[in-house]
């Protein structure tokens, strides 16, 4: 095997191992945080749509409690959990885990910024024409926030793939990892700049489609 | 439907003092009129609407609509209750996220009626408010009389008995408001509404309103009909909104340049004078010298940036080589005439 078929062979392995970790934790973060998010914005004691000071106060602790975690220790203190839920704690899908669990609280906090921008006026006139809070919720913030919330899916996403990198510590594998194990433990500098080549493309596009995406909701309104 | 508040009170706890918006107001609001409540920027107008809008309840105190009390629904009897009204704002508050037609369904949508059905109401209520080809227009691209427009419509899509207009005039320009005001009296009488206007403009509350109440500092201080208020006020809040009216919102008495005109008739020649001349009798002196009468239509003052314009709307009766004298005098004099069709001579 030639020297370039290797290097293809190892980059697009990683490069599978990334976007299945990536789209796997964002998909789950999405699932965990979005309604966080949403229930961030609503019980917020001042602003929120249904006022619920406790809760508020609670979900605020733990999500700055999980944010403030360095990654590579969230990886370690959920090996027990990855253990039961997946049934292993090394590999790519164990590390979808933590991946998903050190997003959530992210996803969280973007998707209460996103639904906090929607102009008080227009919930408050929705209210007065009768909509329940679901009805609020799903009828007019998520649908009024859509282009910050496109934005915000896309700013997770690439924070992910960083975040991805790391997941070489617990034998998640990933463009990260090929890099650190072959282009720097292996004095491999072709493999290393190969899979910096393919990090930066994959950021690039998914941030030329979000931002596409975004402008193009914002422009037909 | 008739609107009853009764002893209502609201205040409000900030870091060092408590607010008292609303202190002990009592109303009667008769059904099937347009009802004013004039108050200026912090005499509790806002708040009011909110409590009487069912958005916000009092600290004591009730509100009944047509007898039933109000003030104290919660859960679901609230929201019905709230899906009989309607409310329209400063802000107009449209959803960005949908369309001229969209924001009309709205109200509809959240009660759960028939997409079919839904469709003809809007196609209804955009020909109500002329807005008939507008429908598919993203909220963006409409005018503020267009959004205002629309907004009314939505606040109406549910047959609501009280609409409540928040400031609905606020934002936009004389003429615009002019038409919405119209357009609101139009349906207040083809609706059987009951409109409650909230406004800091008395000319809103001359041109719309049958009954009026004057807001100052959490009370009512005057309240009664509007020809009475405007005739014979007794507050001297209600004497300074009157103090302070603009002329140019009338439709009976159109006078773009702040000119007053008792009648169309007449008026040949406009006479301009600038800032300096308006303190010397100039006309007397070219009636006495070039033996001419004048008969004045109409006259007013303009303030144009640092100066004053004041201006004439005359006829000159005399010979005819009496009046071209009296012109020369005029433009002489530094007086600026124009004749009927606005060219000066």
């Amino acid at each position: 095997m030639s020297s370039i078929q290797i290097i293809v062979n190892l980059v697009g392995t990683a490069a599978l191992q990334t976007l299945i970790m990536v789209f796997a934790s964002t998909v789950f973060s999405l699932i965990l945080g979005f309604p966080l998010g949403i229930l961030l914005c609503t019980a917020d004691p001042l602003t929120g749509i249904s006022p619920k000071p406790v809760l508020h106060q609670a979900l605020t602790r733990i999500v700055n409690v999980l944010r403030s975690f360095p990654f590579i220790i969230l990886m370690i203190l959920l090996f027990p959990l990855s253990r039961v839920l997946i049934g292993t704690s090394i590999g790519t899908s164990a590390a979808i885990l933590p991946l998903s669990i050190a997003a959530a609280p992210f996803v969280a906090r973007i998707i209460e910024t996103a639904l906090k921008e929607v102009d008080t006026g227009v919930v408050q006139a929705a209210r007065s024409m009768g909509s329940t809070n679901m009805q609020i919720i799903i009828k007019v913030l998520l649908p009024e926030a859509l282009p910050s919330l496109v934005s915000g899916i896309t700013l997770t996403i690439i924070n992910l793939i960083g975040y991805s990198a790391m997941a070489g510590a617990i034998g998640g594998g990933g463009l990260g990892d090929l890099a650190i194990r072959y282009g720097y433990q292996r004095f491999r500098t072709d493999i290393m700049i190969a899979s910096v080549i393919i990090i930066l493309l994959l950021v690039e596009i998914i941030q030329f489609t979000g931002s596409k995406i975004s402008s193009a909701l914002q422009k037909s309104r | 439907m008739q609107i009853r508040l009764e002893a209502l009170e609201k205040s409000y706890k900030t870091d060092s003092s408590l607010i008292k918006a609303v202190q002990s107001i009592s109303l009667d609001i008769p059904s099937n009129t347009v009802f004013g409540i004039i108050g200026k920027s912090g005499a509790g107008k806002s708040t009011l609407v909110r409590l009487i809008s069912l958005l916000e309840k009092p600290d004591s105190g009730s509100v009944y609509y047509g007898g039933e009390r109000v003030d104290n629904l919660e859960g679901m009897d609230l929201i019905t209750k709230r899906r009989g009204i309607g409310m329209i704002f400063q802000n107009f508050n449209l959803f960005s996220s949908r369309t001229a037609a969209g924001n009309i369904a709205y109200p509809l949508e959240i009660c759960g009626i028939q997409k079919s059905v839904i469709h003809e109401r809007v196609k209804e209520l955009l020909a109500l408010v002329g807005l008939t080809d507008r429908g598919n227009a993203p909220v963006s691209t409409l005018s503020g009389g267009q959004k205002q427009r629309v907004a009314i419509a939505r606040a109406l899509a549910n047959n609501p008995g009280i609409l409540f207009c928040d400031e609905a005039t606020s934002a936009l320009d004389p003429q615009t408001t002019r038409s919405i005001l119209y357009l609101l009296r139009e349906i207040q009488k083809k609706m059987n509404l009951t409109i409650v206007m909230i406004t800091h403009q008395m000319e809103v509350v001359r041109d719309a309103c049958e009954y009026v109440a004057v807001l100052d500092d959490g009370k009512v201080c005057e309240q009664g009909r509007v020809t009475d208020i405007f005739t014979h006020p007794q507050s001297p809040v209600t004497k300074d909104f009157l103090s302070h009216i603009s002329l140019s919102l009338s439709e009976d008495a159109p006078c773009p340049d702040g000119i007053v005109r008792w009648s169309q008739d007449g008026g040949h020649y406009t006479l301009r004078f600038l800032g300096d001349k308006t303190g010397e009798p100039i006309l007397s002196r070219a009636s006495r010298i070039c033996s001419v009468d004048f008969n004045i239509r109409a006259g007013g003052i303009q303030h144009v940036s640092t100066r004053d314009i004041g201006s004439l709307i005359v006829d000159i009766e005399g010979s005819q080589n009496g009046i071209e004298k009296a012109l020369a005098y005029l433009k002489e004099e530094g007086v600026i005439v124009e004749d009927r069709e606005g060219n000066i001579l």
